[in-house]
């Protein structure tokens, strides 16, 4: 009978403890559209423009090297990768349309939001975690300034402009990792190749990959400020609430990902 | 109401002075932990008032809740004549420009420069012109003994150094009333005496009301003009220095002296439950 009690307490804690993260997660993304969106419209001062300018330039800077890194890889191993079984149909021509539309479609916007993730991601939750047990947070919120217009609206809309362009890059890195590997390597016909890469591309490619990718910033952007605003405890609070950060939106971005290309193959075909 | 702190008179009213703060039958809980348990005073304008008592005794409570971290589940907070208590967000905020909050580790924002740190409050709630705000935040790092550092960054000053910038930030916005939780904590006596001396400073020339909690006994009779002692979040004596100093009350007896007691029995089970639903506030 203890253990029975015990046991139940437990599950009755667990789902509590569930139950009041949700309600946080909703409080957070509540006052995100609420100083995101109505604030400004309300006339209240919101949106701060440096703070903002300032996450645009940290975005940039923090992965502008390392996505144009693994989208030239990711371009150029799918170039070999396409070519090893287009090759047994005679058909080596269509590597540049494999290349460009599965990096439109499908790894610019996921390669893309999983480097982001765990550079910016990462470095949000740090940021705001370490902010919260050095109550910074609470010396903000006591000098009469809202915690998320100053710390949550920057960095959420930082990563929404910046994500589609970091995307935008990846896709032409990537198809230029694509083309090296198809002329160089495999010695495909420099115009063959172009003609390849960019007719077999529509419009639909691409927005429905920016579509993705600004659905992975939102996803983002929540996650890391949610780990950072919730860390309890001291550094160790930090480390945990990095990793988790990262590893949930990961998760979520694969699963976001899975839910989106179903929708675009059955309902916008 | 028929909590019995409200019929007390409330202690320590100066007549004729108007009270800048006002607490009545205050509680406050963590999960079933009652935490505070109905804690009345008065702050009259001007007042050093320090708030003392033991570890773990709640001052650290009633500071948060004072100044809106917190929401206690029974009991009004009045400042400058509004209801923390009661008051919702925006109007929370609007009461928080009266006041000014030294928190015990600074709380410097470490991705801005001193001179940024002082700034913000000023640049978030006043349309000041860029430079006027150089010139208010040169002023107040002067009251409080700095000048030159305007551009360093917090982790390149002296803990001591940044407590002062956390002053001066505290008053940027010229306050009626500032609060301090633990002014001297994590300093050597020499530089602990240095903000004891400021705070009386500052108090006496820009006309503020003090609220100081602490459980530094030198630094308490330095600064106070009248003090509480909390003891296992209930009030249990308060008055003068002077007054404190005679009390016959043997908890304040002993805590001043400094004397051994039996060591105090928290009972785990409840403590561990306050803990394990902090969670749920
Ligand atoms: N967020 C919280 N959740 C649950 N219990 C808490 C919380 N904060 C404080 N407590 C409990 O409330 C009691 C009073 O804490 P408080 O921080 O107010 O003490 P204090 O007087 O400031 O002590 P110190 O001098 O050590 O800072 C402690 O027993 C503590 O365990
Ligand atoms: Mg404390």
């Amino acid at each position: 009978m203890v253990h029975l009690s015990s046991f139940l307490g437990a599950i009755g804690k667990q789902t509590h403890e569930f139950f009041a993260q949700i309600a946080r997660l909703s409080e957070l993304i509540r006052s995100f559209l609420y100083w995101g969106f109505l604030a400004p419209i309300e006339g209240k001062k919101s949106l701060r423009r440096e703070l903002f300018a300032k996450q645009l330039v940290f975005i940039g800077n923090e992965s502008l090297f390392i996505v144009c890194l693994v989208s030239a890889s990711v371009g150029a191993v799918l170039a070999l990768q396409a070519a090893y079984q287009l090759r047994q149909f005679g058909a080596l021509l269509y590597t540049g349309s494999l290349v460009s539309v599965s990096m439109t479609r499908e790894l610019g916007p996921v390669i893309t939001a999983i480097v982001i993730a765990g550079r910016v991601g990462a470095s949000i939750t740090a940021e705001l975690g370490t902010m919260k047990v050095q109550e910074e947070i609470d010396a903000l919120i006591t000098m009469g300034i809202p915690a998320a217009p100053f710390l949550v609206v920057p960095r959420i809309f930082g990563l929404v402009v910046m994500l589609p362009c970091l995307t935008i890059l990846s896709y032409a890195v990537g198809m230029i990792g694509g083309y090296l590997v198809g002329v160089v390597g495999l010695h495909i016909n420099s115009d063959l190749y172009l003609h390849g890469n960019f007719s077999a591309l529509v419009p639909k490619d691409m927005w429905t990959g920016l579509a993705k990718s600004f659905v992975f910033s939102l996803i983002i952007g929540v996650i890391a400020c949610y780990e950072g605003l919730s860390v309890k405890g001291g550094a160790d609070g930090v480390g945990r609430a990095t990793t988790q950060s990262v590893v949930l939106s990961i998760i979520s971005i694969i699963v976001a990902d899975g839910i989106f290309t179903a929708i675009f193959y059955y309902v916008f075909p | 109401m028929t909590d019995k702190g409200i019929m007390k008179p409330l202690p320590g009213t100066t007549r004729g002075v108007m009270s800048a703060i006002k607490i009545e039958g205050l509680h406050k809980y963590f999960g079933e932990r009652e935490i505070l348990k109905g804690i009345n005073f008065q702050v009259s304008e001007g007042e050093t008032l320090v708030v003392l008592g033991g570890s773990g005794c709640g001052k650290s409570t009633l500071l948060r809740s004072m100044i809106g971290l917190l929401t206690p589940e029974k009991g009004s907070i009045h400042i400058l004549g509004q209801n923390m208590a009661t008051a919702t967000e925006d109007q929370r905020n609007d009461i928080r420009k009266k006041f000014g909050m030294l928190f015990q580790g600074a709380a410097l924002f470490n991705s801005l420069t001193v001179g940024e740190n002082v700034a913000l409050p000023i640049k978030e709630h006043t349309r000041l012109h860029p430079d006027i705000i150089r010139i208010i935040v040169k002023v107040k790092l002067e009251l409080v003994g700095l000048t030159g550092f305007e551009s360093l960054r917090p982790y390149e000053i002296s803990g001591g150094m940044r407590k002062r910038v956390a002053l001066a930030r505290a008053i940027a916005l010229d306050p009626k009333i500032v609060f301090y939780d633990e002014p001297g904590a994590g300093l050597d006596p020499i530089t602990a005496n240095v903000i004891d001396r400021l705070i009386i400073d500052l108090s006496k020339k820009l006309k503020m009301t003090s609220v100081v909690v602490t459980h530094e006994m030198k630094s308490a009779f330095r600064i106070a003009d009248r003090m509480i002692i909390l003891h296992q979040g209930e009030i249990v004596a308060c008055g003068t220095p002077q007054e404190i100093q005679n009390s016959e009350h043997p908890y304040v007896k002993r805590f001043i002296n400094g004397e051994e007691g039996p060591v105090a029995l928290e009972t785990k089970d409840s403590y561990l439950k306050g803990i394990l639903e902090e969670d749920d506030r």
